[in-house]
């Protein structure tokens, strides 16, 4: 058994998602964190200098904006769907809202659809207020364990 | 002129940019409205640790920069680009170990807003990983006297950012 298989099981048995984030490493490279509240992913990225886009402002990178979307999405759906292989992305479509600014950002998922093949999720990312999302998503994964 | 904007571009984006130097992009070539960028192999940016291929975040970042920084070289005076959305398809899997390049076009540019796309590959433009679009938002020519409007594609909530 890999050590990401030990990972989400563990992180389905227990509702501890760190070893998660562990195995993966580009979450580690972002420093990114996630935790569950009653099923539901809430994924969390404090700033720091590297994830800087704009040195003017700062601002966030419009590209750690669009992955850790895309973070929090993989996540959710690894915690809902029965699948032992991290999804693979189809596509992504990200809104750019207001600028990401030099503090923590969250971020939470929701499965819209969950087909036999293909999960579509809706993904905001907030800093001081969820009801003021800096970006959103949609995107669309295969879930398929086959090879497809 | 020409000569100093494109060198200011390189300096910019190779080292100015944290995130950008974190990943080690470089831009590989640079024509008109068209930008290659090379973001390099990293074992630090695998989303899939049973396969070796880079996570989808780390190409969007790649594409974003590139795009951004296409509609830059589009513009007659250098401004301020804001990203508004940007779509990625992803076409194939791409492969563990190999550097990823881009190849982004600003294929229209408007008064407010520049519209881009973009290819990311390995070695074969013609086997791309993936293909993207996006708009971007110009930031007012500071240039020039500008009136208090600000594009009305954004939403204004106090503390705007000028887009």
């Amino acid at each position: 058994m890999s050590s990401l298989a030990d990972a989400l099981a563990h992180a389905r048995a227990q509702g501890d998602l760190k070893p998660l984030v562990a195995a993966i490493p580009y979450f580690r490279f972002l420093g990114l964190e996630a935790e569950l509240r009653d099923g539901q992913v809430l994924a969390r990225l404090p700033f720091k200098d590297t994830l800087i886009g704009n040195p003017m402002l700062p601002a966030l990178h419009g590209g750690v904006t669009s992955a850790f979307l895309e973070a929090a999405a993989v996540l959710q759906v690894l915690m809902s769907i029965e699948t032992v292989k991290v999804p693979r992305t189809i596509n992504i479509t990200v809104d750019y809202l207001r600028p990401g600014r030099a503090q923590t950002v969250f971020a939470a998922a929701r499965i819209l659809r969950a087909g036999q093949r293909v999960a579509n999720l809706s993904v905001e990312c907030w800093q001081e207020r969820d009801d003021m999302p800096i970006a959103a998503a949609r995107c669309n994964f295969m879930i398929a364990d086959s090879a497809s | 002129v020409r000569e100093d904007f494109e060198a200011a571009l390189r300096r910019v984006f190779d080292a100015e940019v944290p995130h950008v130097a974190a990943l080690g992009i470089s831009v590989e070539a640079f024509d008109g409205r068209c930008v290659v960028m090379r973001l390099p192999y990293g074992e630090e940016l695998v989303g899939n640790p049973e396969t070796g291929v880079l996570f989808g975040g780390a190409v969007s970042t790649l594409i974003d920069t590139a795009c951004g920084m296409g509609v830059i070289a589009a513009l007659e005076t250098p401004r301020i680009v804001v990203t508004l959305d940007l779509r990625i398809d992803y076409l194939r899997p791409a492969l563990s170990g190999r550097d990823l390049m881009v190849r982004a076009e600003c294929y229209h540019v408007t008064r407010h807003v520049a519209f881009s796309r973009a290819l990311a590959y390995h070695d074969d433009r013609e086997r791309p990983v993936a293909s993207a679009q996006g708009s971007f938002i110009l930031a007012r020519d500071s240039t020039r006297e500008t009136s208090g409007l600000q594009p009305g594609a954004v939403p204004r909530d106090g503390g705007g950012d000028g887009r």
